[in-house]
């Protein structure tokens, strides 16, 4: 346990290493201040769209202005005839080459370019490549495309309707719109404890379509060498040597003739993990002209068409005491996936990891069933900071808890303490099958609830509601799950969830970390540096972290779910200590002693009783790769490569309050504060972990308040662009107040657990609670997302969940 | 294709353009400023934001033909001729205002504008006088602390007021 986090604390000034008087232990450096900066603060960062090659050409793609279509025709004689137009590909050109459909992540396939139909606006029809980017648009319009409207499918929960149009006619065997059914828990156990308990609520909660929309879109350059065959691929790819493994089995050249290199990428937020079919098509471009094809989408390209998040129709059931005492929480789900299924999570959890959604309480029973559907939208549905739908099943619980909470007229608060997994009984195993690592929940309820002065906002609002005012205060306390994962249980298409790291120390003790996972802000080249540094004792700025390309880094899956940090950081440190433990072999060869009696201190082997005899980590670097005598079997280098298999998840969790005020003339809310207490473990960098959740705040802010990707029954889109797409701006989002306890994680190589996405999923029902607390007086028990102005009227009317 | 002259970042340049060329383009792909980004297709994420005549403006909103004659400065060109960084680019390092990277270009430019309309701005006008600007890493905490203490430096007051 430490003590809250003063949130106005500024940089301090970099001594030796601080983390070793630091009572908290933040490892490495601690709040150490970034090595990204320095380039981006120039303009010198450099983003997929800044690269330019010799020759390069420019791909755009034509999409369809229809969600479900047969596609009659596609007559591109004028386009071709434009005199910048170097290709123009269709669907049909694809079939040739057996590229026009492409596996999903989720062993489903997708159209690259459409043949027989059309399946949601937005999709890809046909890909001009062209001198430079205005005649790729130009072209565009020259294409003339027949369609033959079809019915669209767009509520999910008529899909499976008898007679609702097939979407999926492409698939053999499939007569409907059913994608998967799936399920976790005793259901039969669930139904006896739920039969014999004295209260039951149940709502439907429905967590809308999103979509994560990193400042920077989608792109990628194809350079095909037709001599060598080989293919270098620059991709705004979250997981570059996943890409590699899964270019090489779709478009059939060897992998060791393929070369991914991820850029800087600006923001990924689970956009970037899956492979789109304009990163096919630039390839497809590229072998055809025989040079470089650049493709970058617009914003409304990336809205209606790359990956969506959410989509969760949720009826959520809970079943307790009178006294409070919550016996077993149940759950049906029905997942709009889109027309494809395409959804990124480990094969064996088409769900994700939904199944977290008995939360941080500790249940006698619980059962989910999900029903996957198809519909004439965009694929996705795995994206925006999810941690494979947790954001979903932290919301179905937290939205539940309020609404027994309600129902019993219970304080929320004092409902989740009353009903927290205790501190010794971690390891914990759920009602679904995870075992918690660790978690220590009350002290960081209470330290929410001293920090916001929840006894007296609870006094302020009564006073408020005495006089017609609508304030509402929203709890959410979340269990996360993050850091997929064990090879035996968790791959993606056949690819386990471990990860690399090398470690080289340079022969003048500089090193260098390769990573197999892929920043894209997170600050890795910062804090894996750290960990590193903790570990060898070598200073942070004489460590250069190189990522995203995956000719010269080791192979592993990516960075999303928060992984980075439990599995890549594992491997790191272990890589560290391998480094560590050869240097005291050299050592005690340089020092003519026996390794056994040699004792280390950070950066440093020395004689045990004589700390004046030792050599340093860089000493001895120069030593492996000098003239100095080696033991048997120790080769001259100094680096190490480890691949990690962590164990099991790393479960993080957190405790959020949201102060909201509800104009009672408008129904716009204002974020009045929202205090967020956070528990990842070991803290590598204090600041970098704020930001982290600085940010996820905000994004919990924009789904509770603003933020839908919207359908009209034609099935056109209606959150295509940033006009009506709305994030939220510095205006709507106040000053987050942020605290923190340590639990660490015993089973991580530092105690690390991932931080990223906690709170992207833990505050959109602390925010939502707190609009649902405000418009008690109303009588309303629950209200979907977004809660817009217009939505929160219509609730105050008496109209909770409008219609899409 | 018309003929234009500018000055970019202190250098001048004559460059025959088609009229719908955007600025931004223009300065990306004729010039090589890569560092001013574009992020999205109707004007309102702001990470374009360059100075035309001293003035912000989202350069995805101008075509390069209307800033004829114009100076202009973009991120690249806000150091010190010795490479100091500029008080706002050196307070976004320090608070931490920037993780992708990817708005900074564009929230820099903009802070400056803001900082020349109203060098001791409070918190709310910080925040919007940067509402133009999106983020989707920071939460914007950080960027607004940055804001301050580069009001609070180029004002030659000693450190940040935060």
């Amino acid at each position: 346990m430490t003590t809250v986090q003063d949130r106005s604390a500024m940089p301090q000034e970099r001594e030796p290493n601080p983390a070793l008087s630091d009572p908290d232990r933040p490892i490495g450096y601690g709040r150490v201040q970034r090595k990204e900066d320095p380039r981006f603060i120039r303009g010198r960062g450099r983003y997929l769209d800044d690269i330019v090659l010799p020759g390069m050409l420019h791909g755009a793609i034509l999409r369809s202005p229809v969600a479900h279509a047969r596609l009659v025709s596609v007559d591109t004689t004028e386009a071709l005839a434009h005199p910048k137009v170097r290709a123009v590909v269709t669907g049909k050109d694809l079939e040739g080459l057996n590229l026009a459909w492409a596996p999903t992540l989720s062993a489903d396939v997708q159209a690259v370019l459409a043949t027989d139909k059309v399946r949601f606006q937005g999709q890809e029809v046909a890909f001009v490549v062209a001198d430079d980017r205005y005649a790729a648009r130009d072209a565009l319009e020259l294409i003339d495309v027949e369609y033959e409207d079809l019915p669209p499918v767009v509520d999910a929960r008529r899909a499976l309707d008898p007679g609702a149009p097939v979407i999926r006619d492409d698939k053999e065997g499939q007569t409907d719109n059913h994608v998967f059914d799936w399920e976790a828990g005793d259901a039969a156990a669930t139904d006896a404890v739920f039969a014999r308990a004295d209260v039951v609520v149940s709502e439907e909660v429905v967590y809308p379509r999103v979509h994560p929309a990193p400042m920077e879109t989608c792109g990628a350059i194809a350079d095909y060498e037709p001599v060598e065959g080989r293919l270098t691929l620059y991709e705004t790819s979250q997981a570059p040597h996943a890409h590699r493994t899964l270019f090489a089995m779709v478009a059939g050249i060897p992998e060791h003739k393929i070369r991914v290199i991820s850029p800087d990428i600006g923001g990924g937020f689970g956009n970037k993990v899956g492979i789109y079919p304009g990163y096919i098509l630039a390839v497809v471009g590229s072998i055809v002209t025989g040079r470089p094809v650049k493709w970058v989408e617009d914003r409304s390209e990336n809205l209606m068409s790359t990956s969506f998040a959410r989509d969760y129709i949720m009826r959520g059931e809970v079943a307790a005491t009178r006294e409070g005492k919550i016996l077993a929480v149940r759950t049906t789900v029905l997942a709009d996936h889109g027309a494809f299924n395409a959804t990124a999570q480990p094969t064996k959890y088409p769900a994700g990891f939904f199944s977290i959604f008995t939360g941080s309480y500790d249940l006698e029973a619980a059962h989910c069933s999900v029903t996957g559907v198809y519909t004439n939208k965009a694929p996705g549905g795995v994206a925006y900071a999810c941690s494979f739908r947790v954001t979903e099943a932290v919301y179905l619980v937290e939205r539940m808890v309020d609404v027994l909470a309600a129902e019993l007229a219970m304080d929320p608060a004092e409902l989740r303490l009353k009903n927290f997994i205790r501190p010794e009984q971690f390891p914990y195993r759920n009602k679904t099958g995870w075992e918690y690592d660790s978690g220590d929940y009350e002290p960081a309820m209470r330290m929410a609830m001293d920090r916001i002065g929840y006894a007296d906002l609870r006094r302020e609002q009564a006073e408020r509601r005495d006089r017609g005012e609508l304030m509402g205060i929203g709890v959410s306390f979340f269990t996360e799950t993050v850091g997929a994962g064990p090879r035996k249980h968790m791959d993606i298409v056949g690819l386990g969830m471990a990860d690399g790291a090398e470690v080289r120390v340079h022969p003048t003790g500089k090193a260098v970390v390769r990573l197999s996972v892929q920043t894209q802000g997170q600050g890795h080249e910062t804090t894996f540096a750290q960990i590193l540094a903790e570990e060898l004792g070598i200073p942070p700025e004489d460590i250069d972290v190189v990522h995203g390309d995956t000719d010269n880094t080791p192979f592993g899956l990516g960075t999303y779910g928060s992984r980075s940090t439990p599995v890549s950081g594992g491997a790191v440190a272990l890589a560290a200590r391998k480094v560590k433990d050869k240097a005291r072999l050299i050592a005690a060869a340089m020092l003519e002693t026996r390794p056994e009696d040699l004792e280390w201190e950070k950066g440093r082997w020395f004689v045990a009783g004589d700390p004046t005899v030792g050599k340093t980590i860089a000493e001895i670097a120069l030593g492996a790769h000098g003239t100095v005598a080696l033991p048997e079997g120790v080769d001259g280098n100094l680096d190490a490569e480890v691949t990690y298999d962590p164990p099991n998840l790393t479960f993080p969790f957190g405790a959020y309050i949201c102060v909201v005020d509800v104009d009672p003339g408008t129904g716009k809310v204002h974020v009045r504060r929202f205090v967020a207490v956070d528990d990842c473990g070991t803290r590598i960098n204090p600041m970098i972990v704020e930001g982290q959740i600085h940010g996820g705040l905000a994004d919990g802010v924009g789904m509770a308040l603003m933020e839908f990707i919207g359908f009209d029954e034609q099935g056109n889109c209606l959150g295509g662009s940033f006009m009506d797409y709305l994030i939220p701006t510095a205006v709507e989002v106040p000053d987050w107040e942020t605290g923190y306890t340590v639990t660490p994680s015993p089973h991580h190589p530092i105690g690390a657990k991932g931080i990223g996405e906690s709170a992207t999923v833990g505050s959109p029902p602390a925010v939502v609670n707190a609009v649902v607390d405000a418009l008690a007086p109303f009588g309303i028990r629950h209200m979907d997302m977004p809660c817009t102005p217009a939505r929160v009227w219509a609730a105050m009317q008496g109209r909770p969940t409008p219609p899409v | 294709m018309t003929s234009i002259n500018v000055r970019v970042d202190g250098a001048s340049y004559s460059d025959d353009v088609e009229p719908r060329t955007l600025l931004v383009h223009y300065l990306r792909e004729t010039l090589g400023k890569v560092g001013t980004v574009v992020g999205c297709d109707t004007s309102n994420c702001g990470a374009c934001t360059v100075h035309l005549d001293g003035e912000a403006v989202k350069s995805c909103t101008v075509f390069a033909v209307q800033a004829d004659g114009s100076e202009i400065t973009t991120i690249e060109g806000i150091a010190g001729g010795d490479g100091a960084l500029h008080p706002v680019q050196k307070a976004f390092h320090e608070m931490h205002g920037l993780q992708c990277g990817y708005c900074t270009p564009g929230m820099i430019m903009a802070s400056i504008d803001l900082l020349k309309e109203n060098p001791s701005p409070s918190e709310t006008e910080i925040r919007e006088g940067i509402e133009g600007n999106l983020c989707r890493c920071t939460g914007y905490q950080n960027i607004v602390r940055a804001v301050q203490q580069a009001a609070g430096e180029m004002s030659g007051a000693t450190g940040g007021q935060a």
